[in-house]
């Protein structure tokens, strides 16, 4: 058997109290795709940073090709071949593709820019690539820069690639084509690793996979072994139930109503073009779409944190018999004066919906602070509330006065849910409401919302794995281009419908609305 | 690719960000760093006068405690000192990078200057001094309030950068003391403005405790706690912390920015033409492009280092100011010039602020031959 | 005609201060820190220059040439010197930068003035301090061109420094905008994380820049007591005015060392008008003092205005990197 890539002995990395590997001990082939499979929060991303030089292990050795190497910046792992991917991209917005690409590499005498560039497309022919080299960054699409930063990578000459979640923010057909540039890459004997939980994804493109569990290596099987069960069980350490409960929605009546919204963005490209789809009570409306194709901006307008354009309408249907009241072009707080609650969760937790340096007690007044009339604040009621939710939902804290940035991720966005519940909404939006999580809080999530929806509330999830989708929607809305491109029976369904007309556009203007 | 072959090495030192650090430990590393700053600036005496550098920290200790005058004039400075650091930490507090204070401070003594003037003795106005004092205090404040909050309207609509902005204001402001200077000369030639007053004494703050500056340390006091209590437990205070803390999740709460950085900046400035209503009534009696003295700097350093705890604030002012006072003390003992006192005060305030690193985060060194064989 | 002349002659004298000044600082910004320090690099390196100068000179027999190169040296050594002490600070220990830049602006303040006054002291007593020698040797001026009507004036009777500047000026342009190490170091200065990703040495950039940055500044401040004050030392703050102009001009050139050329000598152009105004009374002289840090103002509003990417500033600027946060 030839020397591993890369052999990795007993490596441990802890930040602070919190260990994120521990002595962890695997191997990584050449002319070999490996999945790094594991929960978020197991340890994955760690594991390959200290391996592309960003963490420096606390204990432990890496061999690169059977010799003993260290790795103390990112610029000793390209030395040794190791090119990372990073799922949050590491690019320059400022600078062009092709400034990007030739980013801290030595000049080598008589070194011109055509060369460099004829390397590029030789790179980009071999692979089937595209790319434009004098575009800027902050001009690109995601996959654009995922290409870009790929193309980095094998600029460089790497033959050990690490990819971190790379089809979290693809279609598809993105995917498939990235599977099959990893395939080709794989012919020409690169180790290859790509970190993923998309347990298909494992299954489609991997020859082995390795498993992390909090922190821990639990094992190595090849993929020809594999089954999504065995995985999981492996993965999450127990059997767990992969099914989520889908209750019939209770006496629905339309809630909210919207109708021709359109947004434009900052740098002036339309973001929403007339979208009209209705909510109503006691059901989940799942909105599925390609990241970054207006779902942000979708839940913001209702919150009323969207400027949107002149014609859009949103409109709030009370329960019983109160009259309805159009919410474009109010404030958050305007739309609380008026009586109505609607939670939002958005995606972007302690950017956004927390207050990341605060405890507890002071993120659960983040909405209602002002509610009584003194000058001063009021922090008795909160404090019972967050002592409340804290016990709950059995939230991991040493205190409801310690800053919430310190909590787990998934105990980051239990507080953030519990608050939202807490405020007996009529509409409840969600965005991403499980990204990051482990299964299990994940399924707290999922058994919350249908408590919400039993509950009579309208509630709104925008969500990107459509298994989750399909399997916890009443129905769904798939968003394209901005558009409302379908909206489908959450129960007939199926993921392949799904995701074509996440892809493809039918442009079937202004009558998509309704159920 | 080609593999360097490299010497297998651990990086000497590792550091990584401490989760909490036990209070006592944090006391001690500050502690250590003002003696060894300490221990640093008597060197450097030593070095320039060859002086017992034990006798110059005596001499540096009389420069603030010798006489009851000395130590009132030390309260005063800390007072206006501390006051303008209160000014800031809201605005600090907020992450608007006010270094502005200079101006603001300033464009409140000119204020208050001109009342004094106009409504005094030179032009035979003679208001009662009661009524100028008010008076005086009202435009300081509002000419404050007014210098503060137009980088913050440029902010909130344009989200133009306010650390380059507010440093703008505080020259356009030193020129504009030059032109109310040439303005208000007196007498004629003198290039000054002289003592406002001198023979009435109108606006003058009168004593206090039997003090003159009485009144300086009263306000200055009164403001540290109701600024605490402002950030602490006030509807303001909490919104303060949400938009520094994120703009997105202030927007999110419902939470209006702009009304918050303008009401915030009015009141930062605001509280900086207060310190120049101090300045000017209470202690100069004068008014120049220099009468802020760099003070409105200095104050960023204290509010940042008391982060934004404005009794924190007066210990670290009260530092500056002792320091400042000794190292006058040894220079007219020793014969050396003034800025030796800047000199041991910038020596002092290097620590400090270096010493932070070592309360946020850890370092480890590993040396290889202490390492244990595994 | 003359009056003209003259204020041309006056505003690029003024001008070469603070556009050393700037190109200090744009270097050192562009490695993404705000070094608030600037005039008091400027201080440290106006007095490193004098004291060398002072100190050979009084030693006896000045050679012109050496003393020129020591005060250089030494203005040079000083205030990289302060630069690697601010860098020490804001990169090694990610102390605040504005704080830091301030303390070391009251510190190079205090070390100027301490050390100015003490020499005058040994030079017996208030503007007695000279060092004629040094101070001519960088002021001669080319003695065919010097001769030519209007253009000598114009553009050839000033000190090697002045154009020194702009030649650093344009090379300056040039290694920013045109090497692979100008765009490594714009990429510092844009988003550490990813040029650390790339393997570019963060903190070694940022060190150089900034002391590199500051040996530039100091030269402003060699050149002002040299050249503008010709060879004397005065305890009046006029440093300090003109460093905090030199970082107002960073803004104005929108961060590029081409633009800080016209920059400077407009600056000094509108700072020295009233001299050429007649019929100004005092106080309008002061206002038009206020020129340049209102036409700055009103850049750093239209630029915002406009909201173009490429005319901002570099996007970490003030903000330390530490490789391993998360």
């Amino acid at each position: 058997m030839t020397t591993p890539a890369v052999q990795l002995e007993n490596i441990s990395k802890r930040f602070g109290s919190v260990i994120a590997n521990a002595h962890v001990t695997m191997d990584i082939r050449h002319g070999e795709i490996l999945s790094l499979l594991g929960e978020n929060g197991s340890g994955k991303t760690t594991l390959m940073n200290m391996l592309s030089g960003v963490y420096h292990p606390d204990e432990g050795t890496i061999l690169i090709n059977g010799e003993k190497a260290s790795i103390n910046a990112p610029k000793d792992a390209y030395q040794y071949g190791i090119g990372m991917v990073h799922q949050h991209f590491k690019l320059v917005d400022l600078f062009t593709a092709y400034e990007n690409i030739v980013l801290g590499l030595p000049v080598k005498k008589g070194e011109r820019k055509e060369q460099n560039e004829e390397k590029i497309r030789q790179i980009c022919e071999n692979y089937g690539f595209e790319i434009d080299l004098e575009k800027k960054v902050y001009d690109m699409t995601v996959s654009e820069k995922q290409t870009l930063e790929i193309m980095k990578v094998l600029y460089r000459g790497a033959d050990i690639l690490i990819l971190d979640e790379p089809t979290a923010v693809l279609t598809p057909q993105e995917t498939d084509r990235l599977f099959e540039v990893l395939r080709n890459m794989r012919a020409d004997g690169k180790a290859i690793v790509i970190i993923t939980h998309k347990l298909h994804e494992v299954l489609e493109i991997s020859d082995r996979v390795a498993i992390l569990r909090k922190g821990e290596f639990v094992g190595c099987i090849p993929t020809a072994e594999a089954t999504p069960q065995i995985l999981t069980e492996r993965m999450v350490g127990k059997k767990v139930e992969l099914q989520i409960e889908r209750p019939l929605p209770q006496s629905p009546e339309l809630r909210l109503r919207v109708r021709h919204l359109n947004v434009i963005s900052e740098y002036g490209l339309p973001v929403l073009h007339d979208v009209s789809f209705d909510v109503y009570s006691g059901e989940i409306l799942g909105i599925a779409g390609i990241s970054g194709c207006g779902q942000k901006e979708l839940l913001e307008s209702i919150a009323g944190l969207q400027k949107t354009e002149t014609g859009s309408e949103v409109t709030f249907f009370p329960a019983g018999n109160g009259t309805d009241t159009p919410l474009i072009g109010l404030s958050p707080r305007q739309i609380k004066k008026l009586g109505i609650s609607l939670s939002f969760v958005p995606e972007d937790r302690l950017g956004m919906g927390l207050v990341g340096s605060m405890g507890m007690v002071d993120n659960m007044m983040l909405k209602n602070y002002d509610e009584c009339s003194s000058f001063f604040t009021n922090r008795r009621t909160p404090r019972e509330l967050a002592e409340k939710v804290m016990i709950d939902l059995d939230i991991v804290t040493p205190g409801v006065f310690t800053p919430v940035r310190r909590l787990s991720g998934g105990n980051v966005q239990k507080v953030l849910v519990g608050r939202e519940i807490a405020s007996a909404p009529s509409v409840l939006m969600t965005a991403y409401a499980v990204r990051g999580l482990d299964i299990n809080t994940s399924y707290t999530i999922y058994h919350l919302l249908n408590e919400q929806k039993m509950k009579g509330v309208a509630v709104i999830y925008v969500g990107e794995d459509l298994d989750v989708l399909l399997a916890l929607s009443d129905r769904i809305l798939v968003l394209c281009e901005g558009q409302v491109n379908a909206v489908l029976d959450g129960r007939t369904a199926t993921k392949e419908q799904v995701g074509l007309y996440m892809t493809h556009l039918e442009r079937k203007d202004g009558n998509s609305h309704g159920a | 690719m080609e593999h360097k072959s490299k010497a297998v090495r651990e990086p000497l030192i590792r550091l990584s960000r401490r989760d909490v650090i036990p209070l006592y430990q944090a006391i001690l590393i500050r502690a250590a760093a003002i003696l060894l700053a300490l221990l640093l600036g008597a060197i450097f005496i030593y070095s320039i006068s060859g002086l017992n550098p034990l006798s110059v920290y005596q001499s540096m200790f009389e420069g603030t405690f010798k006489t009851t005058r000395r130590m009132w004039d030390a309260l005063k400075d800390t007072a206006i000192l501390l006051m303008i650091g209160i000014a800031l930490a809201p605005a600090f507090k907020m992450r608007f990078w006010n270094i502005g204070a200079e101006g603001q401070v300033l464009f409140g003594c000119l204020a208050s200057a001109a009342v004094m003037i106009y409504g005094g003795e030179r032009f035979g106005v003679n208001l009662p001094s009661g009524v100028v004092i008010l008076l005086c205090l009202i435009a300081s404040v509002v000419a404050g309030a007014l210098w503060g909050v137009i980088p913050a309207l440029f902010k909130a609509k344009w989200k133009t950068n306010e650390t380059l902005f507010t440093l703008m204001m505080n020259y356009i402001a030193i020129q504009l003391a030059a032109y109310a200077v040439s303005v208000w000369e007196y007498p004629y030639g003198s290039n000054s403005v002289g003592v406002i007053n001198s023979g009435s004494h109108i606006g003058w703050l009168p004593t206090l405790f039997g003090q003159n500056y009485g009144f300086d340390v009263l306000i200055a006091v009164l403001c540290m706690v109701l600024m605490y209590v402002y950030l602490r437990y006030t509807k303001h205070g909490y919104e303060i912390s949400v938009v520094g803390e994120s703009e997105n999740t202030a927007r999110y709460a419902g939470i209006s920015i702009r009304k918050v950085f303008l009401r915030t900046m009015l009141i930062s400035g605001a509280v900086c033409g207060l310190a120049g209503f101090m300045i000017v009534n209470g202690t100069s009696h004068t008014v120049s492009s220099a009468v802020v003295d760099n003070r409105g700097f200095t104050a960023i350093i204290v509010a940042w280092l008391a982060k934004f705890n404005t009794f924190i604030m007066a210990a670290i002012a009260f530092l500056l100011v002792f320091l400042d006072k000794g190292a006058s003390q040894i220079a007219t003992d020793c014969q050396l010039n003034t800025h030796a006192s800047e000199i041991v005060s910038g020596i002092i305030l290097f620590f400090i602020i270096g010493c932070e690193f070592f309360v946020q985060y850890k370092v480890s060194v590993s040396l290889p031959f202490l390492k244990k064989k595994n | 005609m003359d009056r003209i002349l003259m204020l041309i002659q006056a505003a690029v004298t003024f001008g070469t201060v603070i556009l050393y000044g700037s190109l200090g600082e744009i270097l050192t910004e562009k490695s993404g820190h705000l070094n608030l320090g600037v005039p008091g690099i400027m201080y440290i390196g106006g007095i490193s220059g004098l004291a060398g100068a002072y100190f050979y000179e009084s030693a006896g027999e000045p050679i012109a040439f050496v003393s020129m190169l020591i005060s250089l040296l030494a203005a040079l050594a000083g205030s990289a010197l302060a630069g690697l002490l601010y860098s020490f600070l804001t990169v090694t220990l990610r102390a605040n930068q504005n704080v830091t830049g301030l303390t070391l602006t009251i510190f190079g303040a205090g070390v100027a003035n301490f050390y100015g006054a003490s020499l005058m002291k040994l030079a017996g007593g208030v503007g007695q301090i000279s060092v004629s020698v040094t101070s001519s040797a960088y002021r001669a001026t080319i003695p065919f061109l010097r001769n030519i009507p209007v253009l000598s004036t114009l553009l050839f009777r000033y000190g090697w420094l002045v154009y020194v500047a702009v030649v650093i000026a344009f090379v300056m342009h040039h290694f920013i905008y045109k090497t692979r190490t100008g765009l490594n170091l714009r990429a510092v200065g844009e988003n550490p994380a990813t040029a650390d990703a790339v393997g570019i040495r963060v903190t070694r950039y940022k060190y150089l820049a900034t002391c590199i940055g500051s040996a530039v500044c100091g030269l402003g401040g060699l050149f002002y007591v040299m050249d503008y004050t010709k060879g004397t030392w005065a305890n009046d703050g006029t440093i300090e005015r003109l460093g905090w102009l030199a970082v107002a001009l960073v803004i104005f050139s929108i961060w590029r060392p081409r633009n800080a050329i016209w920059g400077a000598y407009l600056f000094g152009f509108l700072y020295w008008m009233y001299m050429y105004i007649s019929g100004l009374s005092r106080g309008s002289q002061e206002l038009f003092k206020m020129l340049p840090y209102v036409v700055t103002l009103m850049v750093l509003i239209f630029v915002s205005l406009r909201k173009k990417r490429e005319t901002q500033a570099p996007s970490s600027l003030g903000l330390s990197y530490f490789r391993e946060d998360r």
